[in-house]
């Protein structure tokens, strides 16, 4: 049993991890607080499960998914950017709005996929012609390709000079504009890339869970942050290659934990918002008491900016 | 070269706080000029670089770039063609980012949304040939983060980052102000160094008058948002301190003395 508890855990650890590495590109690269997030990753399952009950390929059904995403960001953006609304309200703008959005696409609050094609249905019937393929790892070995794929693919990108760009307006928009950026431009795009890869998560989750639901995008921020921050803490960010290997291990941290309490009985599954709030608010100002405990060492918190950053939250 | 015409700045129009900070000031800075600005606290130095590098839009009146009217440019696509380095060490650079990553933003200015790799082994061996110029051992250091630098590396790096590509004017907004003596010193001997050897166009705030009259080829004294004294070449060479001093005084009535004009002597 415990065996298979583990397998979910790192399964689900991967394919929320995906949600996180978006959250990690507003948090961590723009240190822009969005919000977006809670409507686009049920953006992405609204879309995906729509398009595929439609008799839509799910391949392209989540590509169309992805793209979704990348819109409700780039309109996030622009609130932000060109409205001039704070970074904050303009992410729950959009967010409050796809709720009616994704109920419009859905029709229903709740589409299930159970007898329908799925990206992993289609895979799981080419690789049972293999003779001697473990089948139970199927979704570990896909999301761990999938996961590791994006991973690799946003590492690329942070280390081109439009990664590069991103990076600097995140830690100091003067001094990039000064190297002739356009900061309003570089963050609608990381927005949208954001925002892409979250609905990426939501369609992946809503063909992984067999339904897509209206309500399934509540609290995916503070999972979302939680990876981030248990990440960060374990193992650091010396580097952009390893910061996005730790949002990926912390998202796998953090389901593993879920699903440990939950088969340990120690807390029923309506209170896990509560939990993860609760473990967010414990990383975010374990430096404060870090600092009470040891007064003498004089640089405690080496992230203090960022820490404080998301506690303007 | 670089000309500005009839700019008018007030800020918080209409309000109790307004400050009316230009009122139509005209000045111009011919090709090769290394300007140095000194005058009192709220004199305009900051603002008028603010409105030339276009961090602030002038109400009215307008600057004139080789030719061209940019009055109406954005800042980051003025960039292209205007250095800055701020007082605060921290604006200048990326503190997140490594020494290369920094110098790789500032070697491709123009074009910085590309999907090119942001560093390659030619650029390195360019930036650690640009490093290893200054005597701060940096050029053994380009995978160090920024935020470990001291604000005299920042400063330094700064600098080069601004002066990596040829700008047509180059804005130092008292860039040595917040640092130790020693280190402002090395700072100020690059500074002039980049300058004479790729004759840029210059325009530096000092509150330092032994700087202000040591450094450039002329100097400007302003007083409430209009310039008072203008003077260069021989005029200049000829200058010292209580000279300056005197010759404010005369214009003005009053005294130019603060704390930190006071001290700089």
């Amino acid at each position: 049993m415990w065996q298979n508890i583990l397998l979910k855990s790192i399964e689900q650890g991967l394919v929320f991890g995906i949600m996180a590495l978006g959250v990690f590109i507003t948090f961590k690269i723009l240190k822009c607080s969005d919000l977006t997030v809670d409507g686009s990753f049920p953006l992405g399952a609204a879309v995906a499960a729509s398009l595929i009950v439609g008799g839509c390929n799910p391949f392209f059904a989540t590509f169309i998914a992805l793209l979704s995403g990348a819109i409700a960001g780039l309109i996030t953006g622009i609130l932000n950017t060109k409205a001039k609304i704070s970074d904050l309200l303009s992410g729950i703008l959009t967010m409050t709005s796809l709720y009616s959005i994704n109920l419009r696409i859905m029709g229903k609050p709740n589409i299930p996929l159970l007898n329908k094609p799925t990206i992993f249905s289609i895979v799981e019937s080419t690789l049972e012609k293999i003779p001697g393929f473990p089948l139970k790892y199927m979704y570990l070995i896909l999301f761990l390709i999938i996961a590791f794929g994006v991973k690799f693919l946003l590492d690329a990108l942070l280390n081109t000079q439009l990664g590069f760009a991103l990076r600097a307006t995140g830690d100091n928009p003067q001094m990039i504009r000064s190297q002739g950026v356009n900061t309003n431009l570089t963050k609608v795009m990381g927005l949208s890339l954001s925002n892409a890869l979250i609905s990426f998560a939501g369609a992946l989750v809503a063909q992984y869970q067999g339904f897509a639901d209206v309500s399934m995008g509540i609290g995916t921020i503070i999972a979302g942050l939680a990876s981030v921050i248990i990440g960060n803490a374990l193992f650091g960010e010396r580097s952009i290659f390893i910061s996005t290997a730790a949002v990926l291990f912390g998202s796998i941290i953090y389901r593993s934990s879920i699903s440990l309490v939950l088969s340990l009985r120690l807390a029923q599954a309506s209170d896990l918002k509560l939990l993860t709030s609760i473990v967010v608010i414990i990383a975010l100002t374990a430096p404060e008491f870090q600092k009470v405990l040891n007064k003498n060492s004089k640089g405690g918190c080496k992230h203090a900016g960022v820490e404080k950053h998301i506690k303007n939250l | 070269m670089l000309v500005l015409k009839n700019i008018s700045k007030t800020f918080n129009h209409n309000t109790p706080y307004e400050n009316k900070v230009f009122s139509h000031l005209s000045f111009k800075v011919n090709e090769g000029d290394f300007i140095t600005i000194v005058g009192g606290n709220g004199a305009g130095k900051s603002t008028l670089l603010n409105i030339i590098s276009g961090a602030i839009q002038a109400d009215s009146g307008r600057i004139i770039l080789n030719g061209k009217d940019i009055s109406k440019v954005p800042e980051y696509k003025r960039a292209v063609f205007i250095g800055r380095v701020f007082q605060d060490p921290m604006l200048g650079t990326s503190p997140s980012m490594t020494i290369e990553e920094n110098l790789s933003l500032a070697l491709s200015r123009s074009n910085n949304i590309s999907l090119k790799w942001g560093l390659n082994i030619n650029k390195q061996k360019l930036f650690k040939s640009y490093l290893s110029n200054i005597p701060l051992g940096l050029e053994k250091r380009l995978k160090t983060k920024v935020s470990l630098l001291s604000g005299g590396q920042r400063q330094a790096l700064t600098l080069i980052m601004a002066t990596m590509k040829k700008p047509d004017i180059l804005l130092l907004d008292e860039h040595t102000a917040s640092l130790d003596p020693k280190t402002a010193l090395l700072v100020n001997n690059m500074t002039e160094e980049i300058i004479k050897k790729n004759k840029i166009t210059t325009l530096m705030v000092t509150h330092n008058l032994e700087h202000a009259l040591k450094m450039g080829n002329r100097l400007i004294m302003m007083h409430n948002g209009r310039i008072i004294m203008d003077i260069k070449g021989e005029e200049k060479a000829a200058m010292d301190i209580p000279q300056l001093l005197d010759k404010f005084e005369q214009t003005q009535g009053e005294k130019f003395a603060n704390d930190r004009v006071m001290l700089a002597r």
